[in-house]
């Protein structure tokens, strides 16, 4: 290669929050490689889940830039560019907060293909999305109070994958499920990284996990200041220690 | 950890504080539909003990936890007993049994504490944590105006809630102060018996450990303490025995020191769910749990056991703290890891004096805290 490939996702000198007197986080940046898969660490309330609100497009920083394979954002929320919005796939926490209570999963896996105007692949589509995160049968017609937050997660996560983003963003997205759920919704996202060689930022206070799952991960504290480098650490081979 | 190995758990003559016996929760939907929530579930838990219920989200623990209170909706229908032993014989009292009136006046919050799943909705929105938790001790301790704001303070205390904190309402607190405002008001009543409902959902790992050894702390008054979470790591860090929960019913239930460290999980569900752990195997169990209201005949778990054979069409009794028709052996556990057997202490546990729930009982073997080195 003549060139290096540009980073899938790169902030730089994020100032964001939603207070201008009293940002949450101040010249924060952080870089994900192409294809690479970095764990963002820190506290409760350090500003983790609003560095990755920018990331996925989803929150307008107060200064700094954000730059999606190499191209500078052109905008934030509705203004982001269709194109840019949807290289980045999103999964949050809590999915019951992050699902239409209307929709039954089959049309909730659906829904970025309605959006943008793919409606007639949208049937076969949806079927091997569902088929990737291991939800099948009569599943598929129920609305999220019919599911367990396991099963709703799942869905949120096959429509994360629906438009094939370049960079997934993971907010805490096991926090509320149990071991084996984790582990098979961590073994979702890896296969669909390595069909697809797309990036991965996932965001967590659970070490243990970001350490096994991602290439690096990078520490962020309370306050985050102009200037601090978020302290990063390779992956170290797995400590099979329990506890 | 900070929790001194405890002392012979045992009530005199060994009687369990709380003891469960084939509890059974269906829920009748419409067109006629019947989901088994909870099936057949027994267990003891005695006064000092913390036994941890653990399982998948849907597995019916928390339902398990809404029986004991009484708190379940019209819908349900509960089997079996729970007897709450009382300071004297006559006091006991099946929860099940008990009608509104008496779980109302004298078990809930006086004989038995909750930690709730989400302290944010527990809490009153419109009222400050000082003007709930003044109510709760006025009602559940009677003190009078004088002694009142004193009292609160001091409950404030117990759950190591800041004091320059109670004039706050419920949404200016962080995730960890509104669980110690719940936990607070949980101790009010000097319950022998603590219901901790995933107390630890959403708080970061610093704090979900200080929020069980809070709990934790609290046994060594002779308090029980029943953690019903999907959080492995919070169970190990604090629990005496834990109960793995399984499409309604208990998989397993075997001293923690023996669950987590050596010989490790008997039944191949338990194992599994260990073995997702990250600092595990990472790997998950394949499939998904079954539908509450769509069970397998026998086994529940058949389907997606590796181990699964003709026998699995029966369901399993619960014998010798495993209910498994081919419980993983110290011998499979041995060949999987390469792991000298001769150190694994024998595993065909022979149930305890106690009967096949065993708690502490007078026999000091399952109740007692291993120590920490013990562990590893």
């Amino acid at each position: 290669m003549t060139r290096p490939t540009p980073p899938a996702l790169e902030l730089r000198e994020i100032t964001a929050g939603y207070d201008r007197a009293a940002p949450v986080l101040r010249g924060v940046s952080l870089t994900v490689g192409e294809g690479e898969a970095v764990g963002l660490l820190g506290p409760s309330g350090c500003g983790k889940s609003t560095l990755a609100k920018v990331a996925a497009l989803l929150h307008r920083p107060f200064a700094g830039t954000v730059h999606l394979g190499g191209a500078p954002a052109r905008g934030f929320r509705h203004r982001a560019p269709r194109a840019q919005r949807t290289a980045v796939g999103v999964v949050f926490q809590q999915p019951r907060l992050a699902a239409d209570p209307r929709l039954t999963l089959a049309s909730l896996i659906a829904e970025p293909l309605r959006a943008t105007g793919r409606r007639a692949e949208a049937a076969g589509r949806t079927e091997e999305l569902a088929r990737s995160v291991g939800l099948g049968g009569d599943l598929l017609a129920r609305r999220p109070h019919e599911v367990s937050d396991g099963q709703l997660q799942r869905a949120c996560l096959a429509r994360a994958l629906a438009l094939r983003p370049r960079v997934l963003v993971c907010d805490e997205m096991t926090a509320m499920l149990d071991a084996s759920t984790t582990a098979a919704l961590v073994a979702v996202v890896e296969d669909y990284r390595e069909r697809s060689g797309a990036a991965l930022l996932a965001v967590g206070h659970d070490r243990t996990l970001l350490e096994r799952w991602c290439d690096r991960t990078v520490e962020m504290a309370a306050g985050a200041e102009a200037g601090t480098a978020l302290r990063s650490a390779r992956r170290a081979p797995a400590d099979t220690s329990a506890g | 950890m900070s929790q001194a190995p405890q002392k012979d758990g045992g009530s005199p003559g060994g009687r369990p504080l709380l003891s469960v016996r084939e509890l059974s929760v269906r829920f009748r939907m419409s067109g006629g539909r019947e989901i088994a929530a909870v099936s057949d579930v027994s267990f003891d838990l005695a006064p000092g003990e913390c036994l941890a219920l653990v399982g998948e989200s849907g597995c019916g623990k928390s339902v398990l936890a809404s029986a004991l209170l009484g708190l379940l909706p019209r819908n349900a229908y509960v089997s079996g007993r729970a007897l709450l032993s009382g300071p004297g014989a006559r006091d006991a009292l099946d929860l099940l049994a008990a009608d509104e009136a008496t779980l109302a006046r004298t078990v809930r919050g006086r004989r038995v504490g909750l930690v709730p799943q989400s302290p944010a909705a527990h809490l009153t929105p419109v009222r400050t944590v000082r003007s709930q938790l003044a109510e709760t001790v006025r009602e559940l301790t009677g003190r009078k105006r004088g002694e009142l704001a004193e009292a609160t303070l001091a409950a404030a205390g117990r759950a190591a809630f800041p004091a320059d904190h109670l004039d706050r309402y419920p949404h200016q607190l962080s995730g960890g102060l509104a669980q110690r405002a719940a936990t607070a008001l949980a101790l009010v009543g000097d319950a022998p018996l603590l219901l901790a409902d995933e107390p630890t959902t959403g708080l970061d790992r610093d704090l979900v450990e200080r929020t069980v050894d809070e709990l934790r702390a609290h046994t060594e008054d002779g308090c029980g303490l029943l953690i019903i979470t999907h959080d492995l790591a919070a169970a190990e860090r604090i629990a005496d025995r834990v109960a793995v929960m399984y499409a309604g019913r208990v998989a397993e239930l075997t001293a923690a020191a023996d669950f987590f460290g050596s010989p490790g999980p008997r039944h191949p569900y338990a194992r599994g769910l260990l073995d997702a752990l990250p600092e595990r195997a990472f790997a998950p169990i394949p499939g998904m749990p079954p539908e509450l209201g769509d069970l397998p005949e026998g086994c529940a778990f058949a389907p997606r056991c590796a181990r699964a054979s003709d026998a699995c069409a029966t369901v399993p009794a619960l014998t010798g703290g495993v209910a498994c028709h081919h419980p993983v052996t110290a011998t499979d556990t041995a060949q999987e890891s390469g792991h000298d057997i001769a150190t694994a202490p024998d595993t065909d546990g022979t149930p305890g004096a106690a009967g096949p729930y065993g708690t502490a009982g007078g026999d000091d073997a399952d109740g007692t805290r291993q120590p920490e080195g013990s562990r590893a």
